[in-house]
């Protein structure tokens, strides 16, 4: 039950995320995102098996704390506090955003799943974040919120693989978070070059080169 | 000693980071990369069995593709010195580190028998690549940077989805973790269809962003066009070979539950339409680092073309991964000396280079020749074969397609090419003090060589590895192989044909 409310509370986070101008608070949503989804293994009553306890516990220590840090520094150097001039509206992604999500609950309803204990909403939760990842990162313009956007599509990833939860071994959970935060630490340093370069991390400017 | 193969770059890259001498630093490269090749041929002179719970271990598919990208580092650390001290005023140790690192993690997916860990290895693949893009520190070498960054880390993300989307067809069909490719492979019947069939979809999305196959390819024009042609060629040779093994390791899979005809459609579909693609942004191409970057997402069309055709077409594709690295690496390395030598990349200031750079305009030329598919280079062996496997398979139109296409990419291709190499000197042009030196041409020559040898004659060896390797494709749990950690288990076979 708990796990339900959890899950369609990362839904709701979601529809917030494309709602929201300012970049500090896309990124608190997104931690936000990525808290609950490290309780999610817990609440599923997992919590015996002593590995999955530390696997849920590393994700909660790099989307809450390791990654924040490292957007937060991003922000203060490159003083970027609010996404201007998105390439879609807030209204219109709030709306492709509700029509992302009920295509992945109908998309979730045609794929087959293994008979057992699944929370029934994990697909289309783990689908529609997913779809609210790519949302964040073709429509905004400041490279922090797409960045985001890419924390968000890796959460929808992350709640896929909560479906192997039992199986998937500690070595690869360890590899695919560690590549997580070694991925937006260089994307963080790149975004500081980049208002270094520009005196702005509005990626329309890095447009210069096509043919 | 195959974990060798993995420590001893990552060692070297942890060395470089420490190393306050620049001379000796750079002289890391050549001996890294001469070791790695040594030791990766002694590793694939023993042919052994791989137990299905190997995490590590190298099959004749990885050991292929990890000697072709070997070779090819050899010959970019070979030129790295040369090139670097011409650039002193730009960051060697991050150069260094990373370029070593990429061989590490090259090897570390060669030898992952397990997708999670092939994914691993791809994305980090990716990171530790992305420094070399931003090597020139300007305001173009940032956009293609953070394009790179941006599209691959996007592209990885989906292919990590396609290989939950597979191990959860695994579970559904009751194989319990770690699922080694092994296993994934012997249990193949049991797989679920759909989730299966999803996986490859989206593996291929992907894997194939990181090749830069149309219409996913669209970094890699700026990110070859404005990094240094040692990183376009390792780029090009290198992080593409391994995204390619990276997608084989899942189609294996695919083939083995026994869909193959469904994963070759969409390969044929996505291979001839990178080429149509590459050919229409070559016309009228003026940047020649842009028009190689087309160039490469026209041969990366190539390989899953062949792929797509399957059977003998299959084996050469694999053979065509060899002669095109080779081949770009000439291409990529001298250009970027044509580039040095002009200050400028672009047509109407880069005319009639063999004037002044004999040498590399030569190599050029003759890179050009090889890479399009003129006899008697490698890249001539793998097309014809190609082309003819995909006639007499019945594969009438597609096989007609291809052909005209590779003509149409030689005649646009020799537009550009010809004004740079022959063309008559441009009054813009600007005096830069770079002259074609023993040390910046060698490495190609070399290259340019192994090409034509690969072409006239595939030694003994080489043909059984390819064969093996080719064999893994048809879903045949994999051949020869070196373990790590069953080595008192193993069974030894010889494998020859």
């Amino acid at each position: 039950m708990f796990t339900d409310f959890l899950i369609a509370l990362t839904m709701l986070t979601n529809f917030t995320l494309v709602a929201t101008s300012r970049v500090n608070k896309a990124i608190q949503l997104a931690v936000f995102q990525g808290i609950l989804l490290g309780l999610i293994p817990i609440a599923m009553g997992l919590g015996k098996h002593l590995h999955i306890l530390l696997v849920a516990a590393a994700a909660i220590a790099v989307k809450g704390w390791l990654i924040p840090f490292l957007l937060r520094r991003a922000v203060t150097q490159a003083h970027i506090y609010r996404e201007v001039d998105p390439y879609v509206g807030y209204t219109v992604s709030l709306l492709l955003c509700a029509a992302g999500t009920g295509l992945s609950l109908m998309l979730a309803h045609s794929l087959p799943l293994k008979p057992g204990s699944t929370p029934t909403f994990l697909v289309p939760a783990a689908l529609a974040t997913l779809f609210t990842g790519f949302l964040l990162l073709v429509s905004r313009r400041k490279a922090l919120t797409q960045v985001v956007g890419y924390l968000v599509l890796e959460n929808g990833i992350y709640l896929f693989g909560l479906l192997l939860v039992e199986d998937m071994p500690v070595l690869v959970e360890t590899g695919i978070l560690l590549d997580l935060f070694v991925g937006v630490f260089v994307m963080g340093i790149v975004i500081n070059h980049i208002h270094v370069a520009f005196d702005s991390t509005d990626t329309s400017y890095l447009a210069e080169l096509k043919d | 000693m195959a974990l060798l193969l993995i420590l001893l770059p990552l060692a070297a890259a942890a060395l470089a980071v420490l190393l306050k001498d620049s001379t000796l630093r750079v002289r890391l490269l050549p001996a890294t990369g001469a070791l790695h090749l040594v030791l990766l041929l002694l590793v694939l002179r023993a042919w052994r069995e791989l137990p299905h719970n190997a995490w590590l271990g190298l099959d004749a598919l990885g050991g292929w593709v990890l000697l072709v990208v070997s070779v090819l580092f050899l010959i970019c650390a070979l030129y790295a010195p040369s090139y670097l001290s011409l650039r002193p005023d730009r960051d060697h140790r991050v150069f260094t580190v990373c370029i070593l690192a990429f061989l590490g993690l090259a090897s570390l997916l060669a030898l992952a028998r397990h997708p999670g860990v092939v994914w691993v290895a791809m994305e980090t693949t990716t990171l530790v690549t992305a420094p070399l893009v931003y090597f020139n520190r300007n305001r173009r070498s940032i956009e293609a940077t953070w394009k790179y960054l941006v599209l691959g880390s996007v592209g990885i993300a989906l292919a990590l989805l396609g290989t939950l989307f597979v191990a959860y067809s695994a579970h559904m069909g009751g194989l319990e973790e770690p699922l080694h490719f092994n296993r994934l492979m012997a249990a193949g019947a049991s797989l679920s269809r759909p989730w299966l069939r999803a996986g490859f979809v989206l593996t291929l999305v992907g894997y194939g962003t990181k090749m830069g196959l149309a219409p996913l390819h669209s970094w890699k024009p700026d990110a070859y066009g404005e990094t240094p042609g040692i990183v376009g060629a390792l780029l090009a040779g290198g992080v593409t070979s391994c995204a390619f093994l990276a997608l084989l390791r899942i189609y294996a899979v695919v083939v083995a539950a026994g869909e193959g005809p469904f994963a070759r459609e969409l390969l044929l579909g996505f291979g001839l339409l990178s080429m149509v693609w590459a050919l229409v942004f070559m016309v009228g191409q003026v940047d020649f680092k842009r028009l190689l970057a087309y160039s490469s997402v026209e041969h990366m069309g190539i390989l899953v073309f062949g792929i797509g055709i399957g059977g003998l077409a299959a084996r050469f594709a694999l053979f065509h991964l060899a002669a095109n690295a080779l081949v770009k690496s000439v291409l990529f390395l001298s250009a970027g000396n044509i580039h040095r030598s002009y200050a400028s990349k672009q047509l109407p200031q880069v005319t009639g280079a063999i004037r002044r750079t004999p040498v590399s305009a030569g190599l050029f030329f003759l890179g050009f020749l090889a890479i399009t598919g003129l006899p008697p280079f490698a890249p001539f062996i793998s097309e014809f074969q190609i082309a003819s496997a995909a006639l007499t398979t019945g594969h009438l139109a597609s096989g007609a397609a291809f052909l005209v296409l590779l003509g149409g990419i030689f005649l646009t291709m020799s537009d550009t090419v010809m004004q740079v190499v022959f063309g008559v000197p441009s009054p813009q042009r600007i005096r830069t003090p770079y002259k074609d030196t023993f040390a910046t041409t060698a490495p190609l020559v070399l290259a340019m060589v192994l090409a034509l040898a690969l072409g006239i004659h595939l030694p003994a060896p080489l043909r059984a590895l390819l064969e093996g390797a080719s064999s893994a494709l048809e879903g045949n749990p994999p051949v020869p192989v070196v373990s790590l950690t069953g080595v008192a288990q193993v069974v030894q076979t010889e494998v020859r044909p």
